[in-house]
């Protein structure tokens, strides 16, 4: 028979706290600090997102270079495709995954037991996802560089191509989180994956968009990607082109607005108490 | 004296059916309150409005003064949950969550520090806490759930089913950690459970709740004396006429049954009657067996509701007192 023992040792009388509401500001970043310390612990969330976007990168650059720089004046397959790398690699990263499963596992509920803001658990995690975003997207933007890309807008467009690709990629992310909260099911969350490819591909991604025919160049005039995609391009290859960032701009507003309704939406259907 | 918890006409409908129905109850600040019942009886709902996580849809709740419904915000400041999984994140280390909690609660980065030193010895995790929780066992899983809920202090503690699916060794640490947690810091504590021994031993009172709605409430040894008496049972092979006639003669005894070669003797003290009626029977009959039932909480929940509740381990309530002839 085997003796149960128990702490015997004499506790500390627990001292005096008192709970109160945090700032907002701290909410977020508790929130993002959480999402960031995992990231190193997931690196299966965002190992397969860079090497997708250096692999097509590398293979697109090796398979069109020659077809396109022969027959193209003045262009540059490696400019042109740094856009499309850097949306590979960051559309769709976002910490949803990581939520359906604290949805599936409780924590989401302890965390609403606490009196952290609900919006604050949601700007949290894409506060995150921003600095993950940015995170991926400088060693593509450094691949590039080594190949001889030369940003025409200078360090400052540098900057603003990087801002604008995680604009993007907090616009897009917020479909995952709207699917994560509506459904708390991760294999829905995995599949908005699948939204991703109309976005990306039935556009300029591997030809300028003079180069589309038929239903394709229309449907890339919907497209809100075509016009990220030619606002990225142009700081790369013209310098400061204020209509085509206007117009990637207000692509990225569009989304955004879209997809946050439909993200705060799910997180009100989430957190109702009724 | 303030209630800790009082709660009015609680109702609460999921699309048309009844999960708790017309609940009412007090609890007392610094008391240890019992919630009992089967799966499925609105255990969980019950906590889960206390808590703020549900509105109730008709009624009242209000916990440490506070109106759940209407100020949901000042009640969460006041309360800590462990609900009846552990809501724990697997990734993350047990210090990385009860800082994170500590931070939601607004407290300042001293302030955590001196809670994590002494949560660590009061739910008795100790090194574990660097480690990824998703290492760790259902028992210090659930301590650090624990320790999760008091990371700020609360003046009232919910525990729904804190030890189902814990071995009895796990068991009797959290039962230990529960009344540790009243009696040195005062603590009010509601408790869930669907065992028997976990609200005959922890709570001060118990509340049975069948199908939704409060069926009875009192201290243990209330609701046991309220539905009647121990049993005395004695195998006396042959001699059940002579055994019956001399024990219908001890004080104390109510009644005697003969049922097939044994003797049921009921009584109001089975402790106290059954040395005397041992006695009594060996005068006129060998005994080959006897053997005292007390009353138990299931007894109470069986004869309020018509259902057995489930024991939290195979062992019973029943004492075999080994007297043989």
């Amino acid at each position: 028979m085997t003796a149960i023992s128990y702490p015997t040792e004499t506790v500390q009388r627990p001292s005096r706290v008192e709970a109160r509401p945090a700032h907002p500001l701290r909410d977020v970043v508790s929130i993002a600090g959480r999402s960031l310390r995992a990231v190193p612990r997931e690196l299966e969330t965002v190992i397969p997102p860079i090497f997708i976007a250096v692999f097509f990168f590398v293979i697109n650059i090796g398979t069109l270079q020659r077809l396109t720089e022969s027959h193209i004046q003045g262009f540059d397959i490696t400019a042109f495709m740094l856009p499309t790398a850097i949306l590979l690699g960051v559309t769709g990263v976002s910490r949803a995954g990581s939520l359906v499963l604290d949805i599936q596992n409780g924590y989401f509920d302890r965390l609403l037991l606490t009196p952290v803001r609900r919006l604050a658990i949601l700007v949290g995690l894409m506060l995150a996802d921003v600095a993950i975003a940015c995170a991926l997207m400088v060693p593509i933007l450094g691949l590039a560089l080594g190949l001889g890309v030369r940003i025409e807008s200078g360090p400052v467009g540098a900057v603003a191509f990087l801002l604008l690709g995680c604009a993007w990629s907090l616009a897009f992310a917020g479909f995952g989180y709207a699917i994560a909260l509506k459904t708390g099911n991760p294999a829905a969350v995995n599949s908005s994956f699948l939204l991703f490819f109309p976005f990306l591909f039935m556009t300029s991604s591997y030809v300028p968009r003079a180069q589309l025919t038929g239903w394709l160049g229309d449907v890339a005039g919907w497209n809100p990607v075509t016009y990220v995609l030619e606002g990225l391009r142009s700081l790369v290859t013209q310098g400061w082109q204020l209509a085509a960032l206007g117009k990637a701009l207000l692509a990225v507003a569009v989304v955004a607005v879209v997809s946050m309704s439909l993200c705060l939406a799910a997180l009100r259907g989430r957190t109702r108490r009724g | 004296m303030t209630s800790a918890i009082s709660v009015d006409g609680l109702v609460r409908r999921f699309d048309g059916v009844t999960a708790v129905d017309q609940v009412n109850l007090e609890v007392e600040r610094g008391e240890i309150y019992g919630f009992l019942g089967p799966n499925g009886a609105g255990k969980s709902t019950t906590v889960r409005i206390l808590c703020t996580l549900l509105t109730p849809t008709e009624g009242r709740a209000v916990v440490a003064g506070y109106d759940v419904a209407a100020e949901p915000g000042a009640v969460r400041l006041r309360i800590g949950v462990a609900l009846q999984e552990a809501a724990l994140d697997p990734k993350q280390t047990g210090v990385e969550l009860l800082r994170l909690q500590g931070r939601l609660y607004g407290l300042s980065r001293a302030e955590i520090n001196r809670r994590l030193g002494e949560l660590a010895g009061l739910v008795d995790i100790g090194a574990a806490l660097s480690r990824p929780i998703g290492t760790y066992s259902g028992g210090m899983r659930r301590r650090l759930d624990l320790a999760a809920a008091l990371v700020h202090g609360p003046q009232v503690l919910f525990l729904d089913e804190p030890t189902t699916g814990l071995d009895p060794v796990s068991r009797a640490r959290m039962w230990q950690e529960v009344r540790r947690l009243n009696r040195e810091q005062g603590m009010t504590i509601f408790l869930t459970t669907q065992y028997l021994e976990e609200a005959d031993e922890l709570a001060d009172r118990v509340g049975i709740i069948d199908g939704g709605r409060l069926v009875a409430e009192g201290s243990p040894e209330q609701l046991k004396r309220s539905i009647g008496n121990d049993v005395i049972v004695a195998q006396v092979d042959g001699h059940t006429q002579a055994g019956q006639a001399a024990v219908r003669t001890v004080p104390g005894v109510r009644g005697v049954e003969v049922h097939g070669s044994e003797l049921w003797v009921t009584t109001g003290d089975g402790a106290a009657a059954v040395g005397p009626v041992a006695a009594a029977l060996s005068r006129v009959a060998p005994v080959r067996n006897l053997t005292l039932r007390t009353t138990t909480l299931d007894d109470v929940f069986l004869e309020l509701t018509g259902n057995h509740i489930r024991a939290a381990d195979p062992e019973s309530d029943q004492r075999d007192l080994g007297v043989a002839s």
